[in-house]
């Protein structure tokens, strides 16, 4: 008779639902998850921080089109972008697209908003005098932002740019969507194949989703704590 | 090296500067004064535009302040301005703090900035905290600091808001020395500031100001003993009663 939880799928399979087919086949499974995410975390700090900084322009030509383009992202749902970019960009560059690029190109998109949020209550958080006492000795605007509110800034926002980039882990798995053979599609595919263990399977990835971002959590809390600069005697 | 020529500023519907006139010639104390919320930090802060003016001529070290076509950004180079809650970086050093517009802003070499900056905190009395952060000085060392970093861009003009106001009384000396001997020096200045004692002895001239209009503006000495107008006369009173 059959154990109530049977974990030799798991165990079966340990290396595919980690690396997918990989080194014979192509990258999947967690290590795809995480390329996913990395790299659209990377693109999208690029991005949240220019699309930030434009949104806070002092120019009303080049602020408004921002909060535009930040808001309407906002508003639609991820899954939405994620198709958008699926059937857009191939279209749009001419050429075949890997799905996976498809999808880091909207997650990045995506996120790249959310970071832009948090890049413009952290620069609006720092105080006016800040600005003021770097433009009283002459230095530029942009200089008062680069040397003296985003290093401040920065600082304030890493929590949250630590849980965007949570959110953008546990987000990966809806690359599922148009086959990119990520942890949730590598999850599917094997109980699929084997049609019997959906539970355990299921549980395992979700474990394994907690355990990524609680470590990322656990590191963002330490990198915190050693980052925070005497604020008060 | 100051010259307001019929100066209005509005915010919203409140005219916060009405009709200023008032000359700085080079090397002059300025002390203004004037009960809160009377236009004073306004004021000074025109004339390195942080506030900009909507009427009126601004002259200063002989630029325009209003005219767009004015380098700000260099006119401010030669405007030291000290603030009343002394806006140090925290995020950098003392020192750091100080070399930081003449590195970017003048291009003068790290070592040479360095240098000059260690010549500042000697004369305000601070070498010793070159390498600490601002959260770990006090009040008037924070404002002695920022009065150094102010002070390294070799500006022509030092402006002072309220420099003593976010003091605890027993470092409000400190502070104001090294604004005696600046001004010994012959620098030209203008300071907003309530310390009466100060203004005694160092200003050329007070002026004295309510609901935006300059009312009074004379030397101290005769500002003292006769003030002419009857909010002048009550403004000293309360702020030189014992009680205050
Ligand atoms: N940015 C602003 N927007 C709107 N009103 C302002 C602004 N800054 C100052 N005011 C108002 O303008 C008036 C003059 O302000 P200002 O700060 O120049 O006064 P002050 O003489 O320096 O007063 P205090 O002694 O309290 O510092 C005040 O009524 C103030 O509320
Ligand atoms: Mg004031």
């Amino acid at each position: 008779m059959d154990p109530w939880l049977d974990f030799t799928v798991i165990r079966n399979n340990l290396t595919y639902f980690f690396i997918g087919s990989y080194p014979h086949g192509n990258l999947g499974g967690v290590a795809l998850t995480l390329y996913l995410a990395v790299t659209s975390c990377v693109i999208s700090f690029v991005g949240g921080l220019i699309l930030g900084l434009l949104s806070v322009s002092r120019h009303r030509a080049i602020r408004y089109p921002t909060l535009a383009v930040i808001n309407t992202v906002r508003g639609v749902p991820l899954l939405m972008v994620i198709f958008w970019m699926y059937f857009l960009l191939p279209s749009l560059l001419g050429h075949p697209v890997p799905e996976s690029r498809t999808v880091i190109a909207a997650l990045a998109l995506f996120t790249s908003a959310y970071m832009a949020e948090i890049v413009r209550a952290g620069v609006e958080g720092i105080p006016r005098g800040q600005t003021e006492a770097a433009l009283a000795t002459g230095l530029r605007p942009w200089q008062a932002l680069v040397y003296v509110v985003l290093p401040q800034g920065l600082r304030n926002m890493l929590p949250s740019f630590v849980n965007q980039f949570v959110s953008l882990i546990k987000d990966t798995s809806l690359a599922y969507i148009v086959g990119v053979s990520e942890l949730t599609q590598v999850a599917t595919q094997v109980n699929n194949r084997s049609m019997v263990h959906p539970t355990e399977i299921f549980f395992f990835i979700a474990a394994v989703y907690f355990i990524i971002c609680f470590t990322f959590t656990s590191i963002s809390r330490r990198l915190e704590s050693r980052l925070a600069w005497r604020k008060s005697i | 090296m100051i010259r307001f020529e019929g100066v209005h500023k509005w915010f919203g519907n409140l005219h916060v500067l009405n009709t200023i006139n008032l000359h700085v010639r080079q090397g002059e104390v300025v002390v203004i004064c004037g009960p809160s919320g009377s236009g004073k930090s306004t004021l000074i802060r025109t004339i390195n535009r942080l506030e900009p003016i909507d009427k009126g001529k601004l002259i200063v070290d002989g630029m325009h302040v209003s005219d767009q076509k004015t380098d700000i950004n260099r006119l401010r180079t030669e405007i030291g301005f000290v603030f009343q809650q002394f806006n140090l970086y925290p995020h950098l050093t003392v020192l750091r703090n100080i070399t930081l517009a003449p590195i970017k802003v003048r291009k003068v070499g790290k070592k040479e900035a360095q240098e000059q900056a260690m010549a500042l905190l000697e004369r305000v009395g601070l070498s010793e905290k070159r390498d600490a952060y601002p959260s770990q000085l006090s009040g008037g060392e924070q404002q002695r600091v920022a009065i150094a970093r102010s002070l390294a861009m070799k500006p022509r003009i030092m402006l002072f808001d309220e420099p003593t106001s976010a003091l605890d009384p027993e470092m409000i000396g400190e502070v104001l020395a090294v604004m005696k001997d600046l001004a010994e020096s012959g620098m030209t200045m203008c300071v907003v500031t309530h310390e009466m004692g100060f203004a005694r002895e160092v200003a050329d001239r007070i002026v004295f100001m309510d609901h935006g209009v300059i009312l009074e503006e004379r030397e101290p000495a005769a500002f003292f003993t006769s003030p002419q107008h009857a909010r002048a006369q009550q403004f000293l009173k309360q702020i030189l009663s014992p009680m205050h």
